[in-house]
C-alpha cells in the first residue's frame, strides 16, 4: 500500500501548492483592486481610523483627530465649528467628506505623493501613520470680523491677499457645526444630516466659491470699465453718456437707473463719476460701445469660465454668451454691462476682480493652503503665490483704482470708510426675482495706496434690510469691518 | 539478520520539546502582541492562560514520553502552534467584538475546548495501547458514524443554523457530529478495505485499461455515496458531504490500487453534486456565489450571496505580504471571522507570509501523517493514519480553497484554528491517533527478535491479511502485514504487547513465522 500512499501524498502536497497559489493570487496580485472595490468597507474603516492630521489656522487646531476607544480609534472634532465650516467641511462615516476635509485628503490622511518620506520612516520606526497638518492662510480676525459682520444674514464673504493670492477670510452663513456629523453613531449622524439637509438656508453649502452663482449687479461695472479702458477709447474723465434712461436696442423696454433717478443734468458725466454713483444707464451704452464680446473676453481674463481650486472646486463664474454661444444682442449687452441678465458670480471671482485691479493689473491665483507639516514638523509643501492672468495694464488698474476710491470717498460706498485708511470699492444691488429684495453687494480694498486686503461681500436677498437693501447701506459695513480687522493688524 | 538495538532508535522527544517551546512562544506570543496592541498593555489573565496552554503542552509532551515514547515528534508541537494561533486570533474577535459593545467570550470557551481535547488525547495515547484494538469496532464503527450524522436530522435534537442542520444540543453546548462521524468513518473505512481489499482490487473485468469491480462489491461505496447526499440534501451541508466523500475515495484508492475507483467515486460524486447544484437552491446559491462572486447583484444577496466570500477576499488582500499585525486589521469586518473565516481572518493580519507559513504547518502535519502510514507495518494502521491525514488535508484544501475561491464555498472548520468544540476534539484525537500509530510504527521492530521472543503463542491467524503477500506486494509490506495480522487479534491481550521496563520500549510477541 506504500505506492499509493504516496501518490496520495503527492496529490495533497499538490492541493497545498494550488492553496498557496490561490493565496497569493488574491493577497499580491489581486490586492491592491480589491482594496480599492468601492464596495470594500475596510477602505472606509482605514481611513477613518486614520490619526488624521490637524486643520491650523493662525496656530490653532480648527479640525484635529483625538483617539477614542471604539471601532475607529479616532473622533474628529471642530473647535469654532460653524465659523470654520466653509472651510473645513465634514468628515463623516456616513456621508464622506467635504471641503478641505476631501479637497486635502492626501495631506491630512497622510497618503499624499508628497509624504511619501514620512511614510517611509513610519514604515522604519514601527510608528501608527499619521497624517499631516494642514496650515491655512486664513486670518483668524478678518474670519471673525466677517462671520460677526454678517450676523444672521445669508450670504457670504471673501477676503484676499492681493499681493499672493492668500484666502484671508471665508465666512458662509447660515452654516453648520460639522461636529454633528463626525460622530460615529451612524443614527444620529443621520439625524443631523437629514435636519441640515431639509434646512431651507442650505447651511451646508459655502456661498463664498460653491453656492449658486449671484448676479453682481453694480460690481459688475468694474468689469466693464476695465474693458472700455483697456480698449484705449475712453480714460477716467472721458465724458460719457448718462441718460435718464437708455432705449435699450431692438427691443421695447428701457434701462431705468436705480430708484428711477437722474445721473447727471446735462446728461453726460465721466467715466469716473458714473462709477462713483454707479449710473445704470452710463454703464448700459458703455457696454453696448465696447461690445459684448470684448466684455466676454475682460470678464474672461478676470477668471469667469475657469476652473479653480484653491484647493476646493470654484464653482466657475460666467459671463452670458447668448443662445448658442452667437453672442448677445444690443439689450442683453447693456444688462450684462451692469451685472443683470444672466451674469453669475460667485463672491471670490468678485474678489478677484479687486485683487487685479489692487495688485497693479495682476490677478494671482487664490490658495487657501499656506503650508504642511509631516508629524514630526518637516514643511512637506510650501505655498508659492503664482500669477493667474494679468487682466488689465497697470494703468488701467491705477485708474480703476482711484474711480474705486472716489466710491467709497463720496459715493455709493462711504459706509466702507476707515478713517486713517483710504479704501477703495464698489458696490452693487443686483435684482435677481421679481417678488424678492436685491443682493447686496461690496467689493473694495484697502489701503487704496498699498492693498493689502481684498475683499467682497454678498447679501442675500437684502439680508436685514429688506427691499430697502443696497450694497452700499448693507454690504459695505461689513466689507469694512473685514479690512480693518486686517488693516488694523 | 541483525540484532536491532533498542537505543540506535532515536525516540525524538527531544526534538519534541524543542519544537514545542517555538510553538507555545507562537501562540503566546501572539496573543501577547493581540493585548499590547489592542490594548496597550498584556491580557488581564496573560500569565495564568499562559501557564495553562504551557502546562497542558508539557503535559502531554510527559505523557507520551511515558505512554508513546517512539510518536512522531513534528505532530503534538503543530498542533500546539496551530492552536496557539487559533486562539489568538478568536481573543483578538473577541477583543474586537467588545469595541463594538459585545461581550463575547469565545476565546475562553475555546480554551476550554482546547484543554477537554488535549485531555481526550491524553486519554486515547493513554488507553489505547495498540491502534489495532480499533480494528475490532469496524462495523460499530459504521453504525456509530451513521447514527452521528442522522443525529441532526432528529427533532428537537438537531438544530438548524444558517440554513445548515449539522448541530446537535447538547443541554447548553451544540455539537457537531459530523466532525466526529469524521473519525469513526476513517475506522470503519481502514477496516472494511484492509479486510476487503482483494475482492475490491482483483474482481471484475477490465475496460479502457480501468479494473472495474464487480457489481456486488460496489455495495459500501454506494451505501457511503448515498449518505454523503444524504447530508447533502438534508442537511444542506456540502462541506461534510464532500469531505466523507473525499475521505472514502482516498482510502479506498489507498487500499486497492485501482484508479478506477477514483474514477467512479468523482464520477458518483461529481453527478450528485451536480443534480444537487441543479435542483437544491442552497448548493445553487453556493455555486452561483463562487462564480459570480464580484456581481454586484450576487455581492448584495442578503441571503445565500457571495457577500461572505468577498469580504474574506477583502480582508485577505488588506493584509498584502506581510499583513497588518496583530490586531491592527479589520478581521471582525467578516462574518463568522472567528470560525468559517478564520483564515482570511490570519491573513489579513499575519499577511501572505503568515498565511503560507499556516499551511506548511498543516502540510508538514499531514505529510508527517503520511509518512507514518508508510513506516506502520499493518494495513489497517496504514489506512487508517493515512486516511485521517488525508481527511485533514483535504478538510484544509476544502476550508482555504472555499475562502479564496478555488472551490465554492462550504461551511467546514479549520483543523485547530477555528473556533468550535467538536472540530477541536475530533482533531485532537487524531492528534492522538497519529501519535500512537506512529509510536508504533517507529517502536524498534521485534522482527528480528523473532527467534528469541520469549513464550510464543500459538497463532491461529485466519484473516486474509496474508493474502497481499501471495500477490506479491513490496516485501516490507508484506512481512509486516502478517505480523500486524498476529497481533490484531491479541492487541487487546495485555500480554501481546509489554513494556519492557528496562529499555522502555515495547516487546511484541511474535507468533509463528513469516512464510513467504
Amino acid at each position: 500500500m506504500n505506492v499509493p500512499i504516496r501518490r496520495v501524498a503527492i496529490v495533497m502536497l499538490a492541493m497545498f501548492l494550488v492553496l498557496m497559489a490561490a493565496t497569493t493570487w488574491i493577497q499580491y496580485v489581486q490586492a491592491s483592486s480589491l482594496n480599492n472595490d468601492p464596495r470594500n468597507v475596510r477602505t472606509l474603516y482605514r481611513e477613518y481610523g486614520n490619526n488624521r492630521g490637524s486643520i491650523v489656522v493662525g496656530g490653532e487646531e480648527i479640525a484635529l483627530s483625538t483617539p477614542v476607544e471604539d471601532v475607529f480609534g479616532y473622533q474628529r472634532s471642530y473647535t469654532n465649528g460653524e465659523l470654520y465650516a466653509p472651510l473645513t467641511g465634514y468628515y463623516s462615516v456616513v456621508y464622506g467628506r467635504s471641503a478641505l476635509e476631501r479637497s486635502a485628503n492626501g495631506y491630512l490622511n497622510g497618503s499624499s505623493d508628497s509624504l511619501w518620506w514620512s511614510r517611509v520612516q513610519n514604515l522604519i520606526s514601527g510608528e501608527d501613520p499619521q497624517g499631516s497638518s494642514v496650515e491655512l492662510t486664513i486670518d483668524p480676525a478678518a474670519q471673525q470680523a466677517a462671520w460677526d459682520a454678517l450676523g444672521n444674514q445669508r450670504g457670504a464673504v471673501v477676503a484676499l491677499d492681493p499681493a499672493t493670492g492668500a484666502v484671508l477670510a471665508m465666512v458662509s452663513k447660515p452654516s453648520y457645526d460639522p461636529n454633528l456629523l463626525a460622530g460615529h453613531t451612524s443614527a444620529d449622524v443621520t439625524d443631523a444630516w437629514n435636519t441640515l439637509q431639509s434646512d431651507e438656508g442650505d447651511p451646508l453649502v459655502n456661498r463664498a466659491i460653491a453656492g449658486n452663482t449671484y448676479p453682481p449687479g453694480s460690481t459688475f461695472k468694474l468689469v466693464t470699465a476695465a474693458a472700455a479702458l483697456e480698449n484705449g477709447t475712453v480714460d477716467a474723465d472721458t465724458l460719457i453718456d448718462a441718460p435718464d434712461q437708455l432705449q435699450l436696442p431692438q427691443s421695447s423696454s428701457v434701462l431705468r437707473n436705480f430708484g428711477g433717478s437722474t445721473c447727471s443734468g446735462s446728461g453726460t458725466m465721466t467715466l469716473a463719476d458714473a462709477l462713483r454713483i454707479s449710473c445704470n444707464t452710463a454703464f448700459g451704452q458703455l457696454g453696448i460701445d465696447v461690445g459684448d464680446d470684448a466684455l466676454a473676453e475682460q470678464a474672461e481674463k478676470f477668471g469667469f469660465g475657469s476652473e479653480l481650486s484653491i484647493p476646493m472646486r470654484v464653482t466657475p463664474s460666467r459671463f452670458p454668451t447668448g443662445p448658442e454661444g452667437k453672442g448677445l444682442d444690443g439689450a442683453q449687452t447693456a444688462l450684462s454691462s451692469i451685472g443683470q441678465f444672466e451674469v453669475a458670480v460667485t463672491p471670490l471671482q468678485m474678489a478677484m476682480v479687486s485683487a487685479a485691479i489692487a495688485n497693479d493689473g495682476e490677478l494671482m491665483t487664490p490658495y487657501l493652503i499656506q503650508q504642511v507639516r509631516t508629524p514630526d514638523l518637516d514643511v512637506a509643501f510650501e505655498a508659492s503665490p503664482s500669477e493667474f492672468s494679468t487682466p488689465i495694464s497697470s494703468e488701467t488698474a491705477t485708474a480703476l483704482s482711484e474711480m474705486m476710491v472716489g466710491v467709497v470717498r463720496d459715493g455709493t460706498g462711504t459706509a466702507a470708510q476707515i478713517s486713517g485708511v483710504q479704501v477703495a470699492g464698489k458696490t452693487g444691488t443686483a435684482e435677481n426675482r421679481e417678488d424678492a429684495p436685491p443682493h447686496a453687494w461690496f467689493t473694495g480694498f484697502a489701503p487704496a495706496d498699498d492693498p493689502q486686503v481684498v475683499v467682497a461681500v454678498v447679501i442675500e436677498n437684502g439680508g436685514d434690510a429688506g427691499s430697502e437693501a443696497t450694497g452700499g447701506r448693507l454690504a459695505a459695513p461689513i466689507a469694512r469691518s473685514v479690512m480693518e480687522a486686517v488693516v488694523s493688524r | 539478520m541483525a540484532t536491532v538495538e533498542p537505543g540506535r532508535v532515536r525516540s525524538g522527544r527531544s526534538s519534541e520539546i524543542g519544537l514545542l517551546v517555538l510553538a507555545l512562544a507562537l501562540g503566546i506570543g501572539a496573543y501577547a502582541l493581540v493585548g499590547l496592541s489592542m490594548e496597550g498593555r498584556l491580557p488581564g489573565n496573560f500569565y495564568v492562560l499562559s501557564g495553562g496552554m504551557i502546562a497542558l503542552g508539557s503535559g502531554m509532551h510527559l505523557i507520551i514520553r511515558w505512554r508513546a515514547p517512539f510518536a512522531d515528534p513534528v505532530i503534538l508541537p503543530i498542533a500546539v502552534g496551530l492552536n496557539g494561533l487559533g486562539l489568538a486570533m478568536i481573543y483578538r474577535l473577541d477583543l474586537a467584538n467588545h469595541l463594538k459593545g459585545g461581550d463575547s467570550e469565545l476565546a475562553t470557551k475555546q480554551l476550554g475546548w482546547t484543554a477537554l481535547g488535549m485531555v481526550a488525547a491524553v486519554v486515547v495515547v493513554w488507553f489505547l495501547r495498540d491502534h489495532r484494538t480499533l480494528r475490532r469496532y469496524t462495523y460499530t464503527a459504521m453504525v456509530v458514524g451513521l447514527v452521528l450524522v442522522a443525529l441532526p436530522l432528529v427533532p428537537g435534537l438537531g438544530q438548524e443554523i444558517n440554513g445548515a442542520r449539522i448541530w446537535v444540543g447538547l443541554g447548553p453546548a451544540t455539537l457537531q457530529p459530523a466532525e466526529f462521524a469524521k473519525l469513526v468513518f476513517a475506522v470503519f473505512f481502514a477496516g472494511y478495505l484492509v479486510t476487503n481489499r482483494d475482492t475490491l482490487t482483483l474482481a471484475g473485468r477490465k475496460l479502457l485499461g480501468m479494473q472495474l469491480p464487480r457489481l456486488r462489491d460496489l455495495g459500501p461505496i454506494i451505501i457511503v455515496w448515498l449518505a454523503s447526499l444524504a447530508i447533502l440534501v438534508f442537511e444542506r451541508d456540502l462541506g461534510t458531504s464532500l469531505l466523507f466523500f473525499g475521505m472514502f475515495v482516498a482510502m479506498l484508492y489507498v487500499a486497492t490500487e485501482r484508479i478506477s475507483w477514483v474514477v467512479i467515486g468523482l464520477t458518483l460524486f461529481g453527478g450528485g453534486a451536480i443534480a444537487a447544484a441543479s435542483s437544491l437552491a442552497h448548493v445553487q446559491g453556493r455555486f452561483n456565489g463562487w462564480l459570480h462572486a464580484m456581481d454586484d447583484e450576487v455581492f448584495n444577496k442578503a441571503f445565500g450571496g457571495s457577500g461572505q466570500l468577498v469580504r474574506g477576499l477583502y480582508g485577505l488582500a488588506n493584509g498584502g505580504l506581510f499583513g497588518t499585525g496583530w490586531g491592527e486589521g479589520r478581521p471582525d469586518l467578516v462574518p463568522y471571522a472567528s470560525s468559517d473565516f478564520i483564515v482570511t481572518s490570519l491573513g489579513e493580519e499575519l499577511g501572505l507570509t503568515g498565511l503560507l507559513a499556516i499551511l506548511a504547518m498543516y502540510l508538514l502535519f499531514v505529510e508527517r501523517g503520511m509518512r507514518i502510514a508508510i513506516g506502520t507495518r499493518d494495513g489497517f494502521g496504514k489506512l487508517l493514519a493515512g486516511g485521517i491525514a488525508f481527511v485533514v488535508a483535504w478538510q484544509v484544501f476544502v476550508v482555504v480553497g472555499g475562502v479564496t475561491r478555488v472551490i465554492p464555498l462550504t461551511g467546514l472548520t479549520m483543523p485547530f484554528l477555528a473556533y468550535g468544540g467538536s472540530s477541536l476534539l475530533a482533531n485532537w484525537i487524531i492528534v492522538a491517533l497519529m501519535l500512537r500509530i506512529s509510536d508504533n510504527a517507529r517502536r524498534p521492530t521485534p522482527l528480528p527478535l523473532r527467534g528469541g521472543a520469549r513464550e510464543p503463542e500459538h497463532d491461529d491467524d485466519d484473516t486474509d491479511d496474508a493474502v497481499p503477500a501471495v500477490r506479491g506486494d513490496s516485501p516490507s509490506d508484506d512481512e509486516t502485514q502478517v505480523v500486524r495480522s498476529v497481533d490484531v487479534h491479541d492487541a487487546g491481550n495485555p500480554g501481546s504487547a509489554r513494556r519492557n521496563p528496562g529499555t522502555g520500549t515495547t516487546e511484541t510477541e511474535i507468533i509463528g513465522t513469516v512464510d513467504r
